[in-house]
């Protein structure tokens, strides 16, 4: 095919007098490609700089031609409308950049429901650093949880569980994040808040634990957890998936020197599959960023900034977003959409920094 | 069928089938033939079973101290199996049995009070691709075992120099021993594998097929090896290339399933194998008429 596509034939199967034609072409064809300059002699080993380094063009048959075709654009639709999306937030909410600067991003006060004019002050401080708290807590919860629940099914779980846990997994990984908030509203939280108390009491040296007054309900601590078990499913498919990408002669290489499961598993495959659970946190954390609805039903929404992890009183720009849009002015409505915007950057580069992550650990496996 | 012993202490006894307990007696026979304090490895009536596929029936073999021993056969007669019993490996994989005995100096590895990792580290293990592990460099390829086991030595860097030494790749890597093991060619990265396996100190040393991989060039340079080795140690090495069980192995044992469970066929001295074997078909195997 190859061959037949390089004597400029646009069909596969060539007519037996062509396909002779182009077999007996071939020798030559691939010694001149071999030897560039062979016509020259000797003088290409005696002048190496005569040697001339042809252009090297591979044509590509029309089936590829138009898959291609079909790809890019499909990778160029999902561009678009990508783009397109960050073009209307920014076109909407321009105006509040422009009239907040950047103090719409450093600001902490929501003040002013009519329209635009002194009082009216906008900055998203509060939200922006909960966004992250909440986020930050629920990878650090959720990360051990994953690598343990992944390293679990893929090492220790007998074949049969092992199946089973990982359709619950899928399953669990599907689940509406709202039917999460319920359930960390109803269950988690009246638990969670026990804990909060129990880690105030013995831990409250530690200033992450330290709390201005003893009210831990709605706390980012909660929300964190929520996050946590919401994101974990993702974290844990993702670690399953390198976890299982170890070559198994590296294993067994590990076992026969005299390595027990747990040796080769920490010398091994959690050096092999580090990067990639990296970028599976950090997908998790993409998530995380932009929950709404669960964390709307579990945490006070307080809009002001919350370091004491145990206090109560947070929320993130995307639950402020619902809270304030029902009864939201046509300027605030701007300004939402300019929060949203904000959200919409900073999930762009967690994601960047995953993919960047994910590629770099799948080109060191395929060394 | 069953090789003449001419050498005390260094024959190899294959039973067929037959009675198998008769074979046994067979095997604890040719064991007290051993001079006393001698030591090595020696299965007795060892069966291997993949689920209900039987893939190897009633092996009897004796791997004296000191020697080479090629298993020789034809693909998928189970070589690589019968190995994998020798140091425990064969039970990683689910659904899999074994039956009969495998007796390292004397004691039965497989006897309930022993813990098999420990066997590993007697009994190190190449296998027929280079599998360096490509996180760690060249050094630490070599000392892997160390810390896998969780071995202290007191020093390493002795240790290190040592076995690239004895696998014959010291001179090629004295200089960037900090770089990635990836970096390394094939041959030198089989040839790394060979020492971190002897960085444990095993005193069995089995090998798959460890030169498959390799240019004439790097076989050459494992198999100088591998003749260095077997002063100190037992080697048993799998191989596909006539020419290498002739070279370095002082006994052959020929492997053939004929459809069934893999046997053994033949086994005794290289040289009765290649020259003067006693069945039929190790005379056509090993002059390459099938297989
Ligand atoms: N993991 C496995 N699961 C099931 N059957 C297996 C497995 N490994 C090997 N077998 C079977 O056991 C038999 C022996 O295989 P083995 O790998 O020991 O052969 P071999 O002699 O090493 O062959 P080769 O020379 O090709 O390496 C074969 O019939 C094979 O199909
Ligand atoms: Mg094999």
């Amino acid at each position: 095919m190859a061959c037949a596509s390089a004597g400029g034939v646009p069909t596969r199967d060539a007519s037996p007098n062509l396909q002779s034609l182009f077999i007996s072409w071939l020798p030559l064809v691939r010694f001149a490609s071999i030897w560039p300059g062979n016509d020259r002699g000797v003088a290409v080993a005696v002048e190496q700089h005569d040697i001339e380094q042809r252009e090297v063009v591979t044509k590509k048959p029309p089936v590829d031609k138009v898959l291609h075709a079909v790809v890019t654009s499909g990778a160029l639709a999902s561009l678009v409308i990508l783009g397109s999306i960050a073009g209307f937030l920014l076109y909407r909410g321009f105006q509040i950049f422009s009239d907040m600067g950047f103090g719409f991003i450093t600001g902490s006060t929501w003040e002013g429901t009519g329209g635009e004019g002194e009082f009216t002050k906008y900055g998203i401080a509060p939200m922006l650093v909960g966004s992250i708290v909440l986020s930050l807590i629920a990878v650090f919860v959720a990360l051990p949880l994953s690598v343990g629940t992944a390293l679990f099914v893929e090492f220790y779980a007998p074949p049969g569980l092992r199946r089973v846990l990982i359709s619950i997994l899928d399953l669990a990984a599907a689940i509406p994040s709202v039917i999460y908030g319920l359930w960390g509203l109803f269950v988690l939280r009246p638990l969670a808040i026990g804990w909060a108390e129990a880690l105030n009491d013995h831990l409250g040296w530690f200033p992450l634990f330290r709390v201005e007054a003893t009210f831990f309900d709605g706390s980012p601590f909660i929300g964190g957890l929520v996050l946590a078990v919401m994101i974990s499913p993702i974290i844990t498919s993702v670690a399953r998936e390198v976890f299982s990408q170890t070559p198994p002669e590296l294993i067994d290489g590990a076992r026969a020197l005299g390595g027990e499961r747990w040796s080769a598993i920490r010398h091994i495959v959690l050096p092999f599959g580090r990067s990639g659970v990296i970028g599976g946190a950090m997908l998790g954390l993409g998530r995380a960023l932009g929950e709404t609805v669960a964390i709307y039903l579990v945490v006070s929404i307080v809009f002001k900034i919350n370091l004491q992890i145990l206090f109560t009183g947070t929320g993130n720009i995307a639950s402020m977003i619902a809270l304030k849009f029902g009864e939201a002015s046509p300027y605030e409505v701007k300004a939402l959409l300019a929060s949203g915007f904000v959200l919409f950057v900073v999930t762009l580069i967690v994601n960047l920094i995953a993919t960047a992550i994910v590629n770099n650990s799948a080109r060191k496996a395929a060394k | 069928m069953f090789s003449e012993s001419p050498l005390e202490g260094a024959e190899i006894t294959a039973s067929g089938v037959g009675s198998t307990m008769r074979e046994v007696e067979t095997g604890r026979d040719s064991r007290n033939l051993l001079p006393s304090g001698a030591s090595g490895l020696e299965t007795i009536g060892a069966h291997a079973w993949f689920g209900k596929h039987h893939a190897i029936e009633d092996v009897s073999l004796r791997f004296p101290k000191s020697s080479v021993t090629g298993l020789i056969g034809p693909s998928g007669c189970g070589k690589s199996t019968f190995l994998r019993l020798l140091n425990r490996m064969h039970e990683f994989i689910p659904g899999t049995a074994f039956a009969g005995q495998v007796l390292l100096d004397g004691r039965d590895i497989y006897a309930p009070e022993v813990n098999a990792t420990e066997i590993r580290l007697k009994v190190g293990m190449v296998f027929q691709k280079p599998n360096p592990f490509p996180s760690m460099s060249i050094a630490d390829n070599v000392l892997a075992g160390l810390r896998l086991a969780r071995i202290k030595t007191a020093d390493k860097y002795m240790l290190l120099e040592d076995c690239l030494v004895r696998a014959g790749l010291w001179k090629e890597v004295k200089d960037r021993l900090k770089a990635s093991a990836g970096s390394l060619s094939g041959g030198q990265q089989q040839r790394l594998c060979i020492a971190r396996a002897l960085a444990v100190k095993p005193e069995v040393l089995l090998m798959d097929e460890p030169c498959s991989a390799l240019d004439p060039g790097s076989t050459l340079r494992v198999e100088e090896t591998i003749v260095q080795l077997s002063e100190a140690m037992t080697i048993i090495i799998v191989t596909h290339n006539m020419q290498q069980a002739a070279r370095v192995s002082d006994y052959c044992a020929f492997f053939l399933s004929e459809g069934g469970p893999g046997r053994v066929v033949e086994a005794g001295l290289t040289s009765t194998i290649f020259t003067n074997p006693v069945d039929p078909r190790t005379a056509d195997y090993v002059q390459g008429r099938f297989g």
